[in-house]
């Protein structure tokens, strides 16, 4: 293929990545799995594009230990060892957003996951050499996401 | 060769482009989650309730969905028209009836008597100037204690919406399987109802303040310079966050978790720490509020300078189109930019 019919293809996939909600800013899915269900699906689904799940803060029990009532509500922390260390280096202002994070909570017998576009970053970081790495963030997580809001 | 690539693919996008809209994918993948997959509601409005569906016509919907609520959760969706058609199209097959035909004629009544009616009979739910209910996310992650959320009738996305046939309507049937009665059946006449469609019209001048705030003046990141090195910052950070009223949390390296044990960065720290009491606040407004969970501060030693660095609330706040969430974003950047400040004093 010719270099132009190749940015051509290009374009054709990356304009094919369809949102998952819309004109939002926030990616959030609904799944009809329960939240143990629903969490397992979304940390498999992390780790088989590659991300290695570095923490599961639980929002619940802080909040339960401290007399107030809540559903189950986790945040999952994720990315990649090496790629965070390496942005963190070259990219400073953009560690207070690493690592990145899926805010996970039932609704009764479904699951509800948040989480902002990391296309959003590239409004906050106008540097063009942190765009490619935000679009496939982006990538990977709505199909994450979609992954999670298909499981049943 | 190029040519026949170019070609089939111009076939294709065609194709595609002239595929029907599957109106129950997009619901499945825009909508469902804040309206449920059935439509029985969450935060968002029960969209299969009988009585909605009797009260309002397509051309509501359709609205409603280019322009969402600004400042009320709902974002504007950049669908096309004919994929919007096509989620209206779906909305509608749960009910077996046809839409109703709502008059889009403008209706002429008293809006100073309708303040009135409107004062004793909606505020209650509605507020006094039609803000809506408070606690946007009531009906997320929480005990339900509310059906619905009663909507902000002042909302610029609503007026532009509604007609005011479909206001009319609405408050002659009320929505059965809501607080919301019949105002016939409350004893109001027709003229009333009159009265308070266009006291809630003249809301159109002046739609929410909040729902026109831009963003994009703020930045991403609060950050200082600390002149203590890297360990007595972290202490700081500490120190500086429970004075603020915070528990603190825990301290990690920012790739604890990733990197193998003992290969972290020692160079790169997060300092979590919470106020319970303003979580609990903050997830009944919004539950999407995880994203800023739990409350953190990275000190970073950085070609041999200290800094410390947090997201700014008030920035990431605004992506939730969230009104009520924003004000309690603007004190959470207030208290981050506190202890940062007592941190490096």
């Amino acid at each position: 293929m010719t270099r132009t019919l190749k940015r051509l293809v290009a374009a054709v996939l990356l304009f094919g990545l369809a949102p998952v909600a819309g004109a939002d800013q926030l990616l959030m899915v609904r799944s009809g799995q329960l939240f143990p269900e629903a969490m397992s699906t979304l940390q498999n689904a992390l780790t088989a594009r590659g991300y290695k799940i570095s923490r599961v803060q639980n929002v619940d029990k802080g909040l339960s230990h401290t007399g107030y009532r809540t559903d189950n509500y986790k945040v999952v922390f994720y990315g990649k060892a090496e790629e965070v260390a390496e942005l963190a280096a070259k990219h400073p202002e953009l560690i207070p957003y690493l690592p990145l994070n899926v805010a996970i909570f039932a609704e009764r017998n479904n699951t509800l996951l948040v989480t902002n576009r990391p296309g959003v970053l590239a409004d906050f970081f106008p540097d063009p050499e942190l765009k490619a790495t935000f679009m496939r963030w982006e990538k990977d997580l709505s199909e994450v996401m979609n992954e999670v809001r298909e499981a049943r | 060769m190029a040519l026949r690539y170019v070609t089939l693919m111009v076939f294709a996008l065609a194709g595609a482009a002239q595929a029907a809209p599957d109106g129950a994918a997009l619901f499945a993948r825009n909508c469902a989650v804040c309206h449920g997959e059935n439509g029985a509601g969450g935060i968002g409005v029960p969209l299969a309730l009988p009585s909605f569906q009797a009260a309002v016509g397509d051309d509501y919907l359709h609205k409603t969905i280019r322009l969402g609520r600004p400042g009320r959760v709902m974002p504007p969706s950049n669908l096309s028209d004919a994929e919007i058609d096509a989620v209206v199209r779906f909305i509608r097959s749960w009910r077996k009836q046809p839409a109703p035909r709502i008059s889009a004629m403008p209706i002429k009544g008293d809006a100073a008597r309708g303040k009135q009616l409107f004062a004793t009979h909606c505020a209650a739910c509605h507020g006094a100037s039609g803000e809506g209910g408070r606690g946007t996310g009531v009906t997320f992650s929480r005990p339900r204690d509310l059906p619905i959320m009663p909507p902000a009738l002042n909302n610029s996305g609503f007026l532009a919406s509604a007609s005011d046939g479909m206001i009319r309507q609405t408050l002659i049937r009320g929505r059965a399987g809501t607080p919301m009665v019949s105002f016939l059946k409350k004893g109001l006449k027709e003229k009333d109802i009159d009265d308070i469609v266009s006291f809630v019209r003249s809301f159109e001048p002046a739609p929410h303040p909040e729902a026109a705030a831009a963003p994009e003046a703020e930045k991403a990141v609060l950050e200082m310079d600390s002149p203590y090195d890297l360990a007595a910052t972290i202490e700081n950070v500490k120190r500086a966050a429970t004075s603020q009223n915070f528990i603190f949390i825990r301290e990690q390296a920012l790739t604890s978790g990733l990197a193998p044990e003992g290969e972290e960065d020692p160079r790169q720290h997060i300092v979590y720490f919470c106020n319970f009491t303003m979580l609990n606040t903050a997830l009944a407004t919004d539950p999407r509020v995880g994203l800023f969970l739990p409350c953190r501060i990275t000190v970073v030693e950085h070609d041999g300078k200290v800094k410390i660095m947090a997201i700014n609330p008030k920035r990431l706040g605004k992506i939730f189109n969230n009104a009520e969430l924003n004000a309690m974003c603007d004190e959470m950047t207030r208290r981050y930019l506190a202890i940062m400040e007592e941190a490096t004093l």
